[in-house]
């Protein structure tokens, strides 16, 4: 597999990797058929301006070196950026950070995203039962 | 501690000695053996002193081996030229389809040449599963023949779990079933056989290959899965047994397989199956991977919580290991590992390239997590003990490491 040195150093030592005991917003996607699994937990508080800002973030990842360095990178991108700016990061965003991926591996770095969204939706107390589109999401992983 | 290699499923490191049998071939002796002069003649010595090694070894006639470029080609050569015979035979079969039984955890090269023959309108074919212990049912097999079936092909050792297959079994059932096709009909001759081909390039350094004992038209074997060269193989046709040429060209190997010998590739295969007719030793070198892997076998079971063992143990060639380690993820087990410089492969989707798991483990009826957190050890003859207990030292803290990033305890 070609990975490029920066997600190499991202799975061999992931940044913000753990469980937050008091977060208000977990995200939990994956899908067992494809193998990898997420669970991204923030920690929402007001900053200066009145605006919510993510604290703190972690997650946990059980799948391959794609899915646990770019959910390490996507972590440490949103740390301490407001809440609306953070959900403007897209996965390609993610993935050029780690000198990017290969196309195989596309799918591996969608779920950090989706899982970071779902979190944020929790935080807001949406719905997060899992939608019709992000089901299809699910499925196009694999 | 110099790299671990511990994949010699995938491909074997080559023997010295082979290396040292071949070289000559690559300088002085380069002659096209074909050709009728001195340098042609010196060339054609090393190929027969090759086929040679391989007729002991497989207990046959000179003339029923084939060399090719590997068990790729090999096993295209049986599929579509007993195919291909079938059809040329009469001028009725044209429009006949014929049938094809062949197994769910076979290696692509039978699994894609039957796709492609089924394309093309020329083959149906029948996949028989595996059991959860990761052989094929002979049960299934002999329902499965029908009038047209034409071949049977199933792999000797599965590659990726190592379990060595029933084909004495299963040679005696097309034994039986092509005496009752005879009885039946008294004009009964090569085109109304059911033949029975074997891949058993996984097989050929630990299991009986002698075709009489395992009732087989047609086998295939590989150099570099036994300590030979890469790109050199073999096929067993039986006498007797149809087998159209696929590729046409000069009159090398009966006109079946044409094309310039590769003199020294086919000297180095024969130099590893020397090494193999050396019966004796030859044991005593697998019974010492076979120690080596149980100990490995044991030692992570015992070491490393819900792990599984993927196929038995017993039935499976002494250098293979499947097992999977739950809540870790195969790819990224792997990678861990060769930072360590130890080599291994994994059935999990995410190092193949595709997205879905190992198809030979799924067969077993393991759930996908499962064959995602699998891995593939397999040893071989340089194997060192040293080596064994390094990966045993190593790999539960990489197991460990992993779990401790996983959502799942």
């Amino acid at each position: 597999m070609n990975y490029s040195d920066i997600l190499m150093d991202h799975f061999k030592n992931p940044r913000n990797q753990g469980e937050i005991k008091d977060a208000n917003g977990v995200g939990n996607v994956g899908n067992p058929i494809c193998g990898d699994m997420m669970k991204i937990y923030i920690k929402v508080e007001k900053d200066k301006d009145g605006d919510d800002y993510i604290k703190d973030v972690k997650f946990q990842t059980l799948g391959c070196a794609a899915a646990i360095a770019s959910s390490s990178m996507l972590t440490e991108m949103v740390k301490g950026m407001k809440v609306k700016d953070a959900l403007k990061i897209t996965r390609e965003q993610v993935a050029e950070k780690l000198g990017g991926l290969p196309k195989e591996k596309i799918h591996c770095s969608v779920l950090a995203n989706e899982g970071f969204k779902k979190a944020i939706a929790q935080y807001h107390g949406e719905d997060i039962e899992k939608s019709a589109e992000e089901k299809e999401i699910e499925e196009a992983h694999c | 501690m110099n790299k671990i290699y511990l994949d010699h499923n995938a491909t074997t490191p080559i023997d010295p000695y082979v290396l040292g049998k071949m070289l000559p071939y690559y300088k002085d002796i380069f002659g096209n053996a074909s050709s009728a002069h001195g340098f042609g003649q010196e060339a054609m010595k090393g190929i027969d002193w090759a086929r040679e090694q391989i007729a002991e070894l497989f207990g046959c006639k000179l003339k029923e081996i084939i060399f090719s470029s590997g068990a790729t080609e090999s096993n295209n050569l049986v599929l579509r030229g007993l195919l291909m015979s079938f059809r040329y035979a009469k001028k009725d079969n044209w429009d006949k389809k014929f049938h094809i039984i062949t197994s769910a955890i076979e290696h692509p090269a039978i699994l894609e040449p039957c796709k492609e023959l089924e394309k093309e309108g020329l083959a149906e074919i029948t996949i028989v599963g595996i059991n959860d212990r990761g052989f094929v049912d002979l049960e299934e097999i002999k329902k499965e023949i029908k009038e047209n079936t034409i071949l049977v092909s199933i792999m000797y050792v599965n590659n990726e779990i190592g379990t060595i297959q029933p084909i004495k079994e299963i040679g005696k059932i097309i034994e039986r079933i092509n005496a009752e096709r005879a009885k039946k009909n008294p004009k009964f001759a090569a085109f109304d056989r059911v033949y029975f081909h074997t891949d058993a390039a996984q097989a050929t350094h630990y299991c009986d290959m002698k075709v009489k004992n395992l009732g087989v038209d047609f086998m295939t074997i590989s150099g570099h899965k036994i300590y030979g060269p890469k790109g050199i193989g073999a096929t067993y046709i039986k006498e007797g047994s149809p087998i159209r040429a696929v590729t046409f060209g000069g009159h090398q190997e009966y006109n079946i397989r044409p094309g310039t010998y590769n003199v020294a590739q086919i000297v180095g295969l024969g130099a590893a199956v020397e090494l193999i007719n050396n019966t004796k030793e030859n044991a005593k070198i697998n019974k010492r991977i076979e120690e080596l892997r149980d100990k490995l076998t044991e030692e992570l079971q015992k070491k490393i919580p819900d792990t599984f063992i993927n196929g038995v143990m017993d039935n499976r060639v002494p250098a293979n290991l499947n097992i999977s380690f739950k809540n870790a993820e195969g790819e990224s087990m792997m990678l861990m590992l060769d930072m360590e410089e130890i080599a291994v492969s994994t059935g999990s989707a995410c190092a193949s390239g595709s997205l879905a798991p190992s198809y030979v483990l799924l067969a077993l009826g393991l759930s996908p997590e499962i064959c995602h957190a699998s891995l593939r050890i397999s040893l071989g003859k340089f194997t060192t003990e040293k080596e064994i207990n390094y990966v045993i030292k190593i790999l539960p803290g990489i197991i460990a490491k992993l779990r401790k990033i996983s959502p799942y305890k």
